[in-house]
């Protein structure tokens, strides 16, 4: 047990500043709105979803109706689709763990599980199940940090917030140093980004989405033959 | 404290919970997975974090283009240290420290 802990605290490691910072901010935030502190512990634990929540906190002041709260989460979190297409096999005999893996399957436990299995002589359901709750730990604390020790940081972490672009650009560099067939890495980097130039930094996940999707399948031959005999 | 406020509170936390299990539901254990869906399975987590990347990154703004630089230099930095040391908790580190110095400084 001590090792699976040990070993998913070391992988977590990369995620501590982003969540705590952007948790932190969220409850500032949230606060900053008329809503107690507890409502951030309350949000953070039940939604888990990042830049969703910040959206939330416009959703919640300006009394948007529910439907239109559904569409909004529905439209921001879509891209988690993917995610648990990908983990369909790894998480497949998790047992009474998966319904909280699942749960808690955000951008960052994602990029941290995806990439490569547990580490040798692990339970490695334990271990995935410690990497998706620690994050969601920090996550969690830095909201009740932030409306509990009042409306501002006591340092400038501005610009803090990178780490997580960071951990993804670490994790796509080392799928592409480590894959045999880098093509789907280059049809997820370019459709987003021509999405993205098309539709606007606000509305490219979804045509992005479809766009990998479509050339993905295109190309299911191909990469099937690269991927052979793994 | 509003019946609105806990309301929205939940549509927002079952709609995420229901596509994050969306996949796992569609595609139970018990039966055969589709060869098409295990064909995804392999290939999407290189496509989605390419996607995560832009994703991160779609707010940058090139105009003018000394603007987009922090973003720039510290996305460079983070690949060739990574390249190199093969590190990713060091690069991760190297990459935010020299973005916040970067904003602060450009």
């Amino acid at each position: 047990m001590r090792g699976e802990r040990k070993a998913a605290f070391v992988k977590t490691v990369p995620v501590i500043a982003s969540y705590l910072v952007l948790g932190f901010g969220f409850g500032v935030l949230l606060v900053s709105r008329g809503y107690p502190f507890y409502w951030a512990l309350l949000i953070s634990l039940t939604v888990y979803a990042g830049s969703m929540q910040f959206v939330l906190v416009d959703l919640l002041t300006g009394g948007a109706g529910l439907l239109s709260t559904a569409l909004m989460t529905l439209l921001i979190n879509a891209r988690h689709l993917f995610y648990g297409i990908s983990m369909l096999e790894r998480y497949q005999h998790a047992g009474r763990k998966k319904p909280y893996l699942i749960f808690a399957l955000t951008d960052e436990t994602y990029s941290l599980l995806c990439a490569e299995d547990a580490p040798a002589g692990l339970d490695r359901y334990r271990y995935y199940f410690n990497v998706s709750a620690l994050g969601h730990f920090y996550w969690v604390l830095g909201s009740l940090l932030g409306p509990l020790a009042g409306t501002a940081l006591p340092w400038d972490f501005r610009g803090v917030e990178f780490s997580m672009t960071a951990l993804f650009v670490v994790v796509f560099t080392q799928q592409w140093m480590d894959a045999r067939d880098r093509l789907p890495a280059v049809i997820g980097l370019g459709s987003s980004l021509i999405c993205l130039l098309i539709f606007g930094p606000g509305q490219f996940i979804l045509p992005a989405m479809g766009m990998i999707l479509l050339l993905l399948t295109m190309l299911r031959g191909r990469t099937l033959a690269g991927e052979a005999k793994a | 404290m509003t019946l609105h406020g806990v309301l929205t509170v939940a549509v927002a936390a079952l709609v995420t919970a229901l596509i994050r299990f969306a996949p796992f539901l569609l595609f139970p254990p018990g039966r055969p997975m589709p060869a098409y869906i295990a064909y995804l399975g392999r290939v999407l987590p290189y496509a989605s974090i390419g996607m995560l990347v832009v994703y991160c990154l779609r707010a940058v703004n090139f105009l003018p283009l000394t603007a987009a630089l922090p973003d720039v230099i510290a996305v460079a930095l983070t690949v060739l240290s990574y390249r190199k040391l093969r590190n990713s908790l060091l690069s991760i580190m190297l990459g935010t420290a020299c973005y916040m110095i970067l904003i602060r400084v450009i």
